[in-house]
């Protein structure tokens, strides 16, 4: 199949362009990391007699990994039962647009603005973290830390995206896209917080088990979640 | 009355080399148990203005989906821009196509222009720049480029999505109910500019519920009710539909219809309409009617008028709708 990076890039333009215009979906993209950075932050300041060897062990950026997991499942919700509601989804599947095309083009969009959000979040927690008590910094986050954050942040997002998607074409409207989205966001959410807490001990192998199955659902996702992208069912089908 | 068949009258008085620009054979689309249209066959020719009429529900919509890849067809095959209608060739078919859906579907937080641009974007389109400004030029729309689309009157909106429909130049232009929600003037319009694109040698494939729209703009019509009730040139069903008749007022009754009016071979039947107005079927109005003016001078009537009756295409729709749902 050959793919129209033009077309693709076309719905990533128009879907940015209508995101930055889109008070629910600007609340979606900042309550999230809001309610992410200020629980940690607010514990680590209110906690008074912490060291860094008391809090060695703990994984407070893991935490954070709710994020890219949970901002684009809101936005992705939106992708297909968003154009259906507002009566735009005919007008693009009029064009040359393969499905793929679209599909790619709608998660270019989400994919973006979280990992962006994502990194920005934790580069600012982290900051306020150095600046404010550097003698407790080193108890919650190292080298291994920030490279764990890097890598599954991305691979997290594109998991939760195509989930999203994948529900955004079967909802019948985008209120219930996004709370089934979310929902289904959560058990993944769930295993960062237990890896946080300490519950399961994190270990390389275990990030490069988690990280390989993240990267093999996040190439196929696209391909799987295509031919549930019905033109016939939502071009004719109920709302 | 027995209704046209389809089939006979269903080819474009003219063709072109390249073929039919749209040829549909037997097609039928079904969702489920429910049958949207049935064995509907016709072929349009390149530059040809086809009108696709008929009441709500009767599957025009459904016909334009089907031919514009949104649907497969149940059954039946057809042919868009000289491509077979297969799932296989839906992007090139797309690519030499538009369609103007009847809800105009433009993104309300982005401008005319923003929209535009996508559009243009999605059908691959050079020199996007000066084509999106020739298109707003076209519809009128040139000096409200930067208004959001949401901010726009529903006219405007219509507007904006033939707008977005003449950006790619597309050989076959499906237009659903473009006039729809339009003032008298914007329609107008609409109508001046399907004329220009005409003249242009795009082929329209129109679906209106404005017969005089039909009537004025098409070179022929289709008159569908699941099932393609007629298809021809406007005034081919209308004399396929209803005899022609004469309408003759005198001053006073005659005082001896039957003998004017009987000897007269033109003249099939008549009846009294009125005291003194006949109404005569005839064979042929021009040839009957100074047949009629000098039987009428003869008998010593004094003549006041002598009229052809003129059927609409507003008649001919009704007569095989309601003909239809008996």
């Amino acid at each position: 199949m050959q793919l129209s990076w033009r077309r693709v890039l076309a719905i990533t333009l128009k879907e940015l362009r209508d995101y930055s215009r889109n008070r629910p979906i600007i609340l979606a993209m900042f309550l999230f990391p809001l309610i992410f950075t200020i629980q940690p932050l607010i514990s680590i300041f209110a906690a008074k007699g912490l060291t860094a060897a008391a809090l060695s062990g703990r994984h407070e950026l893991l935490f954070m990994l709710g994020i890219p997991i949970l901002v684009p499942a809101t936005l992705a919700a939106y992708a297909v039962a968003g154009e259906r509601y507002q009566e735009t989804l005919e007008p693009v599947l009029e064009t040359p647009i393969t499905r793929e095309e679209f599909l790619l083009g709608k998660a270019l969009a989400v994919f973006m603005p979280s990992v962006i959000i994502s990194y920005v979040v934790f580069a600012v927690y982290i900051a306020v973290v150095e600046l404010a008590r550097p003698d407790i910094a080193p108890g919650l986050f190292g080298a291994d830390d920030l490279i764990v954050q890097i890598v599954f942040t991305p691979l997290l997002a594109a998991f939760s995206i195509w989930v999203g998607i994948a529900i955004s074409t079967r909802a019948s409207d985008p209120r219930t896209a996004q709370q089934l989205s979310v929902l289904s966001s959560l058990p993944v959410f769930f295993v960062a917080i237990l890896f946080a807490f300490n519950v399961i001990a994190p270990s390389l192998e275990l990030a490069l088990l988690l990280g390989g199955v993240l990267l093999v659902a996040d190439v196929v996702g696209w391909r799987l979640i295509a031919p549930l992208f019905d033109r016939e069912r939502l071009i004719s089908g109920p709302h | 009355m027995t209704l046209p068949t389809a089939t006979p009258s269903a080819t474009p008085a003219s063709s072109d080399a390249r073929g039919p620009a749209i040829s549909v054979s037997h097609l039928t689309k079904r969702f489920g148990d429910r049958v949207a249209f049935d064995d509907v066959s016709f072929d349009i020719a390149y530059g040809e203005v086809f009108g696709f009429l008929g009441p709500n529900g009767a599957g025009k919509t459904t016909t334009v989906r089907t031919l514009g890849t949104l649907l497969a067809p149940s059954a039946g095959t057809a042919s868009v821009a000289g491509l077979p209608l297969t799932p296989a060739n839906g992007v090139d078919i797309r690519s030499r196509i538009a369609i103007m859906p009847e809800s105009p579907g433009l993104y309300q937080r982005l401008s005319v222009l923003e929209n535009l641009q996508c559009f243009a974007a999605l059908y691959g389109v050079e020199d996007a720049g000066a084509r999106i400004q020739s298109a707003l030029t076209a519809v009128g729309l040139a000096d409200r480029a930067q208004d959001r689309a949401g901010e726009l009157s529903k006219g405007l909106r219509q507007r904006a999505a033939l707008a977005r429909a003449l950006l790619s130049e597309p050989e076959i232009l499906f237009l659903d109910e473009p006039t729809s929600g339009l003032d008298p003037v914007a329609a107008r319009e609409v109508h001046d500019l399907i004329g220009e694109l005409r003249t242009r040698g795009v082929t329209i494939f129109l679906t209106t519920h404005r017969l005089e729209e039909a009537q004025r703009l098409c070179d022929r019509v289709a008159i569908l009710n699941t099932t393609l009730r007629s298809i021809g040139r406007p005034e081919e069903l209308r004399d396929q539909l209803f005899a022609q008749t004469l309408r003759v007022v005198t001053a006073a009754p005659l005082a001896d219809p039957t003998e004017v009016f009987g000897g007269i071979p033109a003249v099939r039947q008549w009846h009294q309409d009125d005291a003194a107005t006949y109404v005569l079927t005839v064979s042929d109005s021009k040839a009957a009617a100074p047949d009629v003016t000098r039987a009428l001078l003869s008998a010593g009537a004094d003549v006041v008028s002598i009229a052809q009756q003129e059927h609409s295409l507003e008649d001919v729709y009704l007569q095989l709708v309601d003909e239809a749902k008996a």
